[in-house]
């Protein structure tokens, strides 16, 4: 009797379900935790015993150099926000407080920084604001003066701002118009106004939003390393990792000490961003329209708002202008603008590095496409199924937010150390399909909140009702499930990809030999040189455009799908 | 609420609006409203949804589009003053509680921005928390509180800075009916010791009835009429103010003066012979109301109680209402609603029994529009 209701529970178990949990599971486990496990472990292990030891980070912190790397790349970071605020603040102020039609632009503003990442519009930003660079040399000739903005950590502070504050602006934004508008009003009832008011109710209001997106860029700044590598600027974290690792090898323990802080880091910041947010929601049903008072501008007014929202909007795309001059110039230095404009340079990265973009389109397309499968995997098997420790692929998935590129890189270069791919007798580690796994567990918690989301949308009944008349379950998840996420599957595919094509950390890390290199490497080796950088910045408006059109597609998709929708949902 | 008060205001001021109209674009949603609330008195904006009754609260408090005519607050012509240099106080209908700030933060806001000295601010806080019975709750956040607590920190915060004029934009309708009802009692208390002018604005009549010395019922932007609520009850000016107040038998028809007696004729012949008392103003077309209360109902073959009007007709329908029974009389094409207080082992009419309404010539009310 015992046995054959052991049998019966056996048979219970959901196999097909179990199976592909399993599978997840090791996938997870071997392609993330396992080289970040290896990552940590080194930072604390004795070279020589095996055992513990907080030598490596003592030997860190002992070292100026690395001292001075820490700091600096706290500083960059810091800075960065900071500027990045400093602008939008009172750019978010304006535009929840007054009625004026330049919101529309400033709204827009936020997809800018989406298509570019900002190590691909660096050196462009050199020749723009450079000390010998086409603002400086104007100024010089009218007043006499220069301007440092590209010296040293300047450089990338002022990079990093500028393609950052679109983000911190439209999170304030946001934040501004959460706001119930009862709230301003009970407090000008009882007396308080303008800046007072601002200051005591507006701006507490507004400040966990701010908070959770600061912070979330404070980390993205720390982690970069495409940018300080193209400015040259090599003293601070992740460059300092990068280098160590690339000269000296994969044995160097700094580069793991590195790792570990840059971990730290990101922990840390996730905890400040969920530390502002939690417990405190703030937005209120709101009865008559939501938000602060708005006004209209005197005309006066409106000529000076509009003028430093076209002003802000210049800078903002400075970078893009930047490159696409360089794109199209002959030679450019110590001059304002080109010498004078050719196609030579998108010629020759069709002719001589094709592998380039076509390495980027295959690669991209393949992490976005298996970042949606698992997605949609976890997403059912966490939703839908009643397996015992789902959830854990869920957590671990999204874990990987808090891995730099950089981290992922060294620990795969670490853990698939001296293996060999079969068959074909390659070292596994620079193997290109491994890139592409490892892009994909990059992107992979943004595909999976995508997924979650969607599945979210579709009712359990319909797949009841698909179960009910006879399909399994596979076939009901393809024909039913799956068509009906098709918005948000798309949305993750295309995030995905869009920043899997740009992306340079884990790239760079993973890459042996130019036949296998993507357009991020390829923007990076270019760069290098002076030669090379027209051809670089050609590739950089590739970059550009393969991501802008992808953003484009499935906007246009995703919008003609849900009128779809309206008109068949009852 | 026992306590002493020392927040008294010695000297109420009235509120006076001189034909106010307010317009959002082009739609105009007060109509040349002219109004005067006397000193101290608790006044209440009733009407139905989108009426203006709130537009025209917030425009005392100077919030919404700036108005033409004007508002005068005592003798003071407020009508061009921003929020904040008007001394009016107003609980929203959200409570509009600042989230980020404890209750004693939030009922000391008004406080600090007149720059009072922190130790009379703690101490008003003090006496006014002690009022609304929250005297224990000072350092909690706003989330931690309950409805009807919520709503009592709102209160205390703009009792607390004295202010000549108190608004309450719907205030209870957050709250749960046992509540509100407990609420009504103690605002009505509290605004009698504190002799503060108040405005109150609701949809529901029996919230205004039993808290308000005097009613504005406004419509569409236009104050339909103003009064104590038992005389707009009793005298209305108009149908929507009868049908607004209260069930009313509405019956249209023509007013005829023929020698020197006056006739009321309805279409279906309806005839109501009316002491020339009951008549307001020229003949024509009108309407006469009659309150179901009022009408006395017997069956066909019972004595005539001396000196009514009579009708006859026929039960159509009878509803039981605990307390009183109302029937639905056919007259010709009309029919009307007649209650009778309801006390077990009197017989009751059935449907179909032709009965005979009675009514005192005196409780017809004639209405010109």
């Amino acid at each position: 009797m015992a046995d054959v209701a052991a049998l019966r529970r056996v048979a219970r178990i959901p196999w097909g379900q179990a199976t592909l949990a399993i599978t997840l599971g090791l996938f997870l486990f071997v392609f993330l935790i396992l080289p970040i496990g290896r990552v940590i472990f080194v930072a604390f292990q004795d070279l020589r015993t095996g055992g513990f030891t907080l030598i490596h980070f003592s030997d860190f912190f002992a070292t100026a150099l690395f001292r001075e790397s820490f700091w600096n790349s706290l500083y960059v970071a810091a800075m960065s926000v900071v500027f990045a605020s400093l602008i939008a603040i009172p750019l978010a102020y304006f535009t929840t407080r007054f009625n004026f039609a330049g919101a529309a632009i400033i709204q827009s503003l936020g997809f800018i920084p989406l298509v570019m990442p900002p190590f691909v519009g660096a050196v462009a930003m050199l020749l723009l604001f450079g000390r010998n660079g086409s603002i400086n040399l104007l100024l010089g000739q009218w007043f006499g003066i220069n301007i440092p903005f590209m010296e040293g950590l300047n450089g990338v502070i002022f990079v990093q701002s500028i393609h950052y504050f679109p983000f911190i602006l439209i999170n304030l934004s946001a934040s501004l118009n959460n706001i119930d508008r009862a709230m301003e009003e009970a407090a000008q009832n009882l007396g308080a106004r303008g800046l007072r008011l601002f200051r005591r109710i507006v701006f507490p209001l507004a400040m966990p939003g701010y908070i959770a997106g600061a912070s979330i860029v404070f980390i993205k700044i720390l982690d970069d390393l495409g940018t300080p590598l193209l400015l040259n600027v090599t003293k601070m974290l992740a460059p300092q990792a990068y280098l160590r690792i690339s000269s000296i090898g994969i044995t160097d323990p700094m580069g793991y000490v590195i790792s570990v802080l840059l971990v730290g880091f990101s922990l840390g910041a996730l905890w400040v961003a969920r530390l502002a947010t939690s417990g405190r929601e703030y937005a209120t049903v709101q009865r008559g329209g939501g938000g602060l008072q708005k006004r209209d501008l005197r005309p006066g007014e409106k000529v000076l708002c509009y003028s430093i929202v076209l002003l802000i909007l210049v800078v903002v795309l400075s970078p893009h202008i930047g490159l696409l001059l360089l794109s199209f110039g002959t030679v450019w230095s110590y001059a304002v603008l080109p010498d004078a404009y050719t196609v030579a340079h998108y010629i020759e990265i069709v002719r001589a590095t094709p592998q380039f973009i076509t390495n980027t389109l295959l690669y991209a397309s393949f992490a976005a496409f298996a970042d949606i499968v698992i997605g949609v995997a976890i997403a059912y098997l966490v939703m839908r199924s009643r397996l015992f420790g789902r959830e854990w692929l869920d957590y671990v998935a999204m874990s990987a937010i808090a891995i730099p590129g950089l981290v992922l890189g060294i620990g795969y270069l670490r853990s698939f150390h001296g293996l060999e791919v079969p068959f074909t007798g390659e070292p596994l580690a620079t193997w290109w399909v491994l890139l592409i796994v490892a892009l994909s567990i990059r992107r992979l918690p943004y595909a999976l909140r995508a997924c979650t989301a969607g599945l979210h949308q579709v009712s359990v009944s319909l797949e009841e009702a698909a179960l009910n008349l006879g399909a399994r379950r596979l076939r009901t998840v393809r024909r039913i499930v799956v068509p009906l996420m098709g918005g948000a599957i798309l949305a993750g595919f295309v995030t995905s990809f869009a920043t899997a094509a740009v992306e340079l950390s884990t790239t760079i890390m993973l890459v042996a030999s130019e036949a296998n290199a993507p357009l991020s490497y390829g923007i990076y080796i270019y760069m290098q040189s002076a030669a090379g950088r027209g051809a670089g910045a050609a590739l950089g408006i590739v970059a550009v455009l393969i991501v802008t059109l992808g953003t484009y597609i499935s906007h246009r998709v995703i919008a003609t799908g849900r009128r779809a929708e309206e008109i068949t949902s009852a | 609420m026992a306590e002493k008060l020392k927040s008294a205001i010695s000297d109420p001021v009235g509120i006076v609006f001189d034909d106010l109209s307010i317009a959002y674009g082009r739609t105009e949603v007060i109509k040349h409203v002219s109004l005067e609330i006397k000193p101290g008195e608790f006044f209440a904006f009733l009407g139905p949804s989108g009426s203006g009754k709130s537009t025209l609260l917030r425009a005392i408090a100077g919030f919404g589009p700036h108005p033409s005519g004007r508002i005068l607050i005592g003798d003071k012509d407020v009508t061009d003053l921003p929020p904040w240099e008007r001394d009016v106080a107003m609980v929203f209908q959200s409570y509009a509680l600042w989230p980020h700030m404890t209750v004693r933060k939030n009922v000391a806001f008004g406080l600090e921005e007149r720059g009072l000295p922190r130790s009379e601010v703690r101490s008003r806080v003090d006496e006014v928390l002690a009022m609304v019975g929250l005297s224990e709750f000072g350092e909690r956040r706003p989330s931690q509180l309950s409805g009807g607590q919520q709503q009592r920190v709102a209160l205390a915060r703009t009792i607390v800075v004295r202010p000549s004029v108190l608004l309450l934009d719907e205030p209870l309708s957050n709250l749960d009916a046992a509540l509100r009802v407990e609420m009504r009692r103690e605002l009505r208390e509290l605004q009698r010791r504190l002799n503060v002018t108040t405005v109150f604005v609701t949809h529901d009549q029996e919230e205004a009835n039993m808290m308000c010395d005097r009613i504005a019922i406004l419509a569409n932007g236009i104050i339909q009429q103003v009064g104590d609520p038992m005389d707009l009850y009793d005298q209305p000016a108009n149908r929507f103010v009868a049908r607004f107040l209260g069930t009313a038998n509405l019956i249209e028809g023509t007013l005829d003066r023929s020698n020197s007696e006056c006739v009321f004729r309805s279409p279906d012949g309806i005839a109501l012979p009316l002491p020339a008392a009951a008549l307001a103003g020229a003949t024509g077309e009108r309407a006469i109301l009659i309150r179901p209360q009022s009408i006395e109902i017997r069956r066909r073959d019972e004595p005539a109680p001396d000196g009514r009007v009579r009708l006859d007709g026929v039960v159509e329908l009878r509803e039981f209402l605990g307390g009183h029974i109302r029937y639905v009389v056919r007259i010709g094409k009309t029919q009307v609603l007649v209650d009778t207080s309801h006390r077990p082992g009197r017989r009751d009419h059935e449907i179909d029994d032709p009965v005979v309404l009675y009514v005192a010539a005196d409780e017809l009310r004639v209405l010109g529009d």
